[in-house]
């Protein structure tokens, strides 16, 4: 139990850390690789809780193909490679009272809900198996709309994007 | 409720078979029929339509192979013994812990509708391989019309309420695609539109009440049946339980009811069936007579229970579908006076045949009504033909009798004969089929104790043989007219809108052969036309006679194999198969048909899954009267007809002008009672004018005035004030306020910017302390 | 380990991704920003999911990976289609909203 709690502390300081950098940097290229260090922490937070194969599935849709899309994204629109000045809004100071306001709502919200409640010790890692049980089981229905929506997507990106 | 607690006698297991163990194949083959045709059909040398005849003739031996081996069944098993339906049911989809079936429920009414669909259907393909030759969308037409029937199909031996609503709107849609087939004319793709739209505001009520009995059931029928509740079954036998609370059974049968409405055309929602003729006349003749429109008939007939329960038939007093059945009866048959075109005369004669099958229902008798189901889609589909007949080949796709027609019956031996038969049939005349199965209806909605509803049934049956007498008269007495004279009746294709038009849509080799048969003058049509129509007209001599009463009991053999014995079952058979398990039954007590609780009480040793009900003894007397009532009908209306069209009395002719009450009535009809003009004009036109309107009112008399009092309180004010107060006062509070004003304008001008992440800023900024109010206040 | 301990880390993150949100005038950041809030969310699920010992938070937790690969996709697309147009992917130049 230490020695997973010293990870995930450790996990979360870097995450924090790296989401910080990634909303202030002035460099769309760093901000992307700082995405991949807050992507991987996060896959790191789902094996601590006990969920294998989302934390798999994590890195390689997002940290694989996610943040290839987003580099390609970079490059093909021409960015600097190099820090930018104006990536921030006049008003991004107002960004600044909103996160607050909205954290101090949620940690109200849930040290009133939760308190001291603490995760199940003997958590056993769920397996492949149960989670493809759910989703081709109860839940195929969703899976299926989740299909037509990623073939929507497909098309849709490409009719966007193609030149003419 | 302990089902085992109860003496139990093991009765012989009933026989079973491949057709009816299979009998799921049934829409399946028309279904990858329809996939084949879209997909190569206009590569066949056919063009696609062998693929539709070829399985809707398989869909026909299977039925019939399923009907064989459903009354083997039926014989097998003892007199007072419940013949359990044969039900297989697979898992179709699940969610969240939903599980959601597909599998087929079959039994004497699914029997008898698939039969009667798969038939009907057989020969409409066949005629429509001659009827629409040479149509531009001919391959497309033929799926259509597949699908159509495999909808219907699937809707038929569907085992639950999820398949039962996926055929029915598999139907819906294939409906607007046959009814809008020639879309090209403004008219065509209207009536598609308006038929498409009135059955859906019907339909609102199917869903509403699948899922009423969904979640009402589905606690019962899962502790004491082991089936959804969706299933037909469950929810028969549910509804019969004495569980159900009155009220929501009740709310859930008359949200069933209104889809009825909408889908048979009954009133007041009837007034899509006669445009709905703007389609091919095959079409017509299968949605009119034994698909589509019986779909809505067919509903209430397969959850009876529901309704029997829901809506307290037998009770004292009449009930809604009686009501419903009894007007549409009457307004729609006099409705086919007017119309001078035989296939609207057609509709309407079907939208008060389907009346009857609902008064029928409504009246407590259940058999009679589906027994009227399968006559009169005998003869319904017998008269449709031979008015494309008659368009086809004698009239030059004109649809007008009084124009067009008249005389027919030298040139047309076949399709008069046929037609004749099949009016026989359709007033009810001894010995053909519709005599045994209307007659029963009114007979026993009598014997219930509804003699007002009775004496409905007697004046339909006087005004179906008027309005049927006259339409025969106009059509093949009389002197020729028009197209059928021999003339070209290309300025009457201006001046009616309601013929075919398919073959100006055909190629041009085909529209000259056309012109050619119409310059031979009237003729008799093809064989691939006739042969159906001689098919349907034997059936419609003779389908009476499976379900014979005045012959004694042993002639009634539809009562025998369809209606559902209404005893108390103990232990359901699902999910073992039919034919292997043992069927545990209750017998009633001695002279156990009138004793079954079944509908009655609460059942206390198993379910019931039907209700019990009489069945009024035949009596030649009573049969006679309604004979004499409908021959007078008969030949009242001949008298008329000939004194009328024929010698032009100048008593008769322009009676309805000269006489002011019947000009109001019969414009009052040739409007269709103004329900066309009530649906379009006041109720669409009312829900947004008034609306409107009344915002105007608001805005011109209540705001304006507000204002006008306000500005003229202000000015007299003020110029008190200019007399009274130091000017500079006033200046001063008039430059400050512009000034405020102005500011504010000025600082909120910027949220108005156009950004989009400006406006993200402000909505998540305003989340933000909404959730903060929301976290503080729910402390 | 607490619950609450996975709930605040995932609450920062939904912070700072809604302050990416704001502050952004660059529309790949901001897509960016929008994966951190929904990397919050699925942190969230699969915390609920252990507490509760049922595995629908995991498959949830998929789903929205896979609408999040499917958001990137049509978002880029239509940053490389509004680049093509407008030479810029600063969405203050996309004022056209305005009145």
């Amino acid at each position: 139990m230490i020695a997973q709690n010293i990870g995930f502390w450790i996990i979360a300081v870097l995450m924090v850390v790296s989401a910080l950098r990634v909303v202030t940097t002035n460099n769309v290229v760093h901000a992307a690789l700082w995405l991949v260090v807050v992507l991987a922490g996060a896959a790191g937070q789902y094996i601590l809780l006990a969920a294998e194969f989302v934390a798999i599935t994590q890195v390689l849709v997002y940290i694989g193909a996610v943040m290839v899309l987003f580099l390609f994204g970079t490059m093909l629109t021409r960015a600097r490679i190099g820090a930018e000045s104006d990536l921030n809004n006049s008003y991004k100071k107002l960004g600044i009272p909103v996160g607050l306001v909205m954290l101090v709502a949620m940690g109200l919200a849930l040290t009133r809900s939760f308190g001291d409640e603490k995760l199940p010790e003997s958590a056993k890692v769920v397996s492949i198996q149960e989670v493809s049980d759910q989703i081709f089981g109860p839940y195929l229905l969703p899976f299926w709309a989740l299909s037509f929506v990623l073939l929507a997507a497909v098309v849709g990106a490409i009719v966007l994007a193609r030149k003419d | 409720m302990n089902l085992l607690a109860a003496e139990t006698e093991i009765l012989a297991p009933l026989a079973s078979g491949w057709f009816l163990e299979n009998a799921w194949l049934i829409p399946v083959i028309p279904a990858i029929a329809f996939a084949l045709i879209i997909l190569i059909g206009k590569r066949l040398p056919m063009k696609g339509s062998e693929l539709g005849v070829a399985s809707m003739l398989a869909s026909l031996v299977l039925s019939a192979g399923a009907a064989y081996q459903w009354i083997q069944r039926v014989n097998s098993a003892t007199e007072e013994q419940f013949v359990e339906p044969v039900i297989r049911s697979w898992s179709w989809w699940q969610s969240g812990g939903f599980d959601f079936g597909i599998g087929q429920h079959i039994d004497g009414l699914s029997v008898v509708v698939l039969f009667v669909v798969a038939f009907i259907s057989t020969l409409v393909q066949i005629y429509s391989l001659e009827y629409l030759r040479g149509d531009r969308r001919y391959t497309h037409f033929f799926a259509a019309l597949t699908l159509f029937s495999g909808g219907m199909l699937a809707m038929v031996l569907a085992d639950n309420m999820i398949l039962f609503l996926l055929g029915w709107e598999i139907m819906g849609l294939c409906s607007f695609m046959l009814i809008g087939h020639w879309w090209e004319e403004d008219a065509n793709s209207r009536a598609a539109l308006k038929a498409f739209f009135t059955v859906r505001t019907g339909d609102m009520g199917l869903l509403v009440g699948i899922s009423m009995l969904y979640f009402a059931a589905n606690d019962w029928t899962q502790e004491n049946l082991g089936l959804s509740g969706f299933s037909v079954r469950g929810i028969s036998a549910w509804a019969l339980s004495g569980e159900p609370n009155s009220t929501v059974i009740m709310v859930a049968a008359i949200a069933l009811f209104i889809a009825s409405i909408g889908k048979s055309g009954q009133f007041p929602l009837h007034t899509w069936l006669p445009d709905a003729m703007a389609g091919p006349t095959p079409v017509s003749s299968l949605l009119h007579s034994s698909t589509m429109v019986v779909a809505g008939v067919f509903l209430v007939a397969r959850l009876y229970p529901v309704f029997f329960v829901g809506l307290d038939i037998l009770g004292s007093g009449g009930n809604l579908i009686m009501f419903i059945g009894g007007i549409t009866i009457v307004i729609s048959a006099a409705l086919a006076f007017v119309q001078n075109d035989i296939k609207r005369v057609l509709a309407y004669s079907t939208v008060s045949q389907l009346g009857y099958m609902m008064l029928g229902l409504g009246a407590g008798a259940w058999l009679p009504a589906v027994f009227h189901i399968f006559t009169h889609a005998f003869f319904k589909a017998c008269l449709f033909l031979g008015a494309g007949s008659i368009s086809h080949s004698a009239s030059h796709h004109s649809f007008d009798m009084k124009r067009d027609m008249g005389g027919l019956r030298k040139v047309m031996p076949i399709t008069f004969t046929t037609w004749i038969i099949s009016t026989l049939a359709l007033c009810g005349v001894f010995p053909f089929s519709g005599f045994f199965s209307k007659d029963e209806i009114i007979d026993n909605v009598g014997n219930n104790g509804y003699n007002t509803f009775m004496i409905v049934g007697l004046v339909g049956a006087f005004m179906t043989a008027a309005y049927m007498t006259r339409a025969t008269y106009l059509t093949f007495f009389g002197e020729p007219r028009g197209a059928s004279a021999g003339h070209s009746s290309h300025e009457s294709h201006d001046a009616h809108g309601s013929h075919d038009t398919h073959d100006i849509h055909g190629d041009h080799d085909d529209h000259a052969s056309h012109d050619a048969h119409a310059s031979h003058g009237p003729h008799e049509s093809g064989l691939l036309i006739t042969a159906p129509l001689m098919i349907l007209s034997v059936l419609a001599l003779g389908s009476g006679f499976l379900n014979a009463t005045p012959f004694g009991e042993s002639w009634e053999r539809m009562k025998l194999w369809v209606e559902p014995r209404a005893v108390e079952v103990v232990d359901a058979t699902y999910p073992g198969g039919p034919g292997e398990s043992l069927i545990v039954s209750v017998p009633s007590a001695e002279e156990g048909k009138s004793k079954s609780v079944c509908g009655t009480a609460t059942p206390e040793k198993g379910v019931c899954y039907a209700p019990k009900l009489e069945h009024a003894k035949f009596k030649w007397s009573k049969a006679m009267l309604s004979m004499v009532i409908v021959f007078i009908g008969m030949a009242l209306s001949w008298i008329l007809s000939v004194l009328l069209f024929t010698k032009r009395d100048a008593r008769l002719v322009g009676l309805t002008q000269r006489v002011k009450i019947l000009g109001v009535g019969h414009r009052f009809l040739v409007n269709k009672y103004y329900l066309d003009d009530l649906y379009e004009k006041v109720i669409v036109r009312g829900v947004a004018y008034p609306i409107s309107s009344a915002a105007y009112w608001f805005n011109q008399n209540v705001l304006d005035g507000i204002l006008h009092s306000i500005s003229n309180l202000t000015r007299k004010l003020s110029g008190w004030v200019y007399k009274n107060i130091d000017q500079r006062v006033v200046d001063g509070t008039v430059n400050n306020s512009a000034t405020f004003t102005k500011s504010v304008g000025t600082a909120a001008q910027p949220t108005q910017s156009g950004k989009v992440s400006q406006y993200g800023a402000l909505l998540f900024s305003a989340a933000a302390v909404a959730a903060l109010v929301l976290v503080i206040i729910n402390t | 380990m607490f619950v609450n301990q996975f709930l605040f880390l995932a609450a920062v993150l939904f912070c700072i991704g809604v302050y990416g949100v704001i502050a952004r005038k660059n529309a790949v950041l901001m897509l960016m920003s929008i994966e951190l809030i929904l990397n919050s969310v699925n942190i969230n699920l699969l915390t609920f999911a252990m507490r509760n010992g049922s595995t629908d938070g995991h498959t949830f937790a998929l789903y929205i990976i896979a609408i999040a690969a499917a958001e990137v996709g049509v978002g880029l697309g239509l940053v490389l289609l509004v680049y093509r147009n407008k030479k810029t992917i600063s969405v203050d130049e996309l004022s056209e909203m305005r009145g």
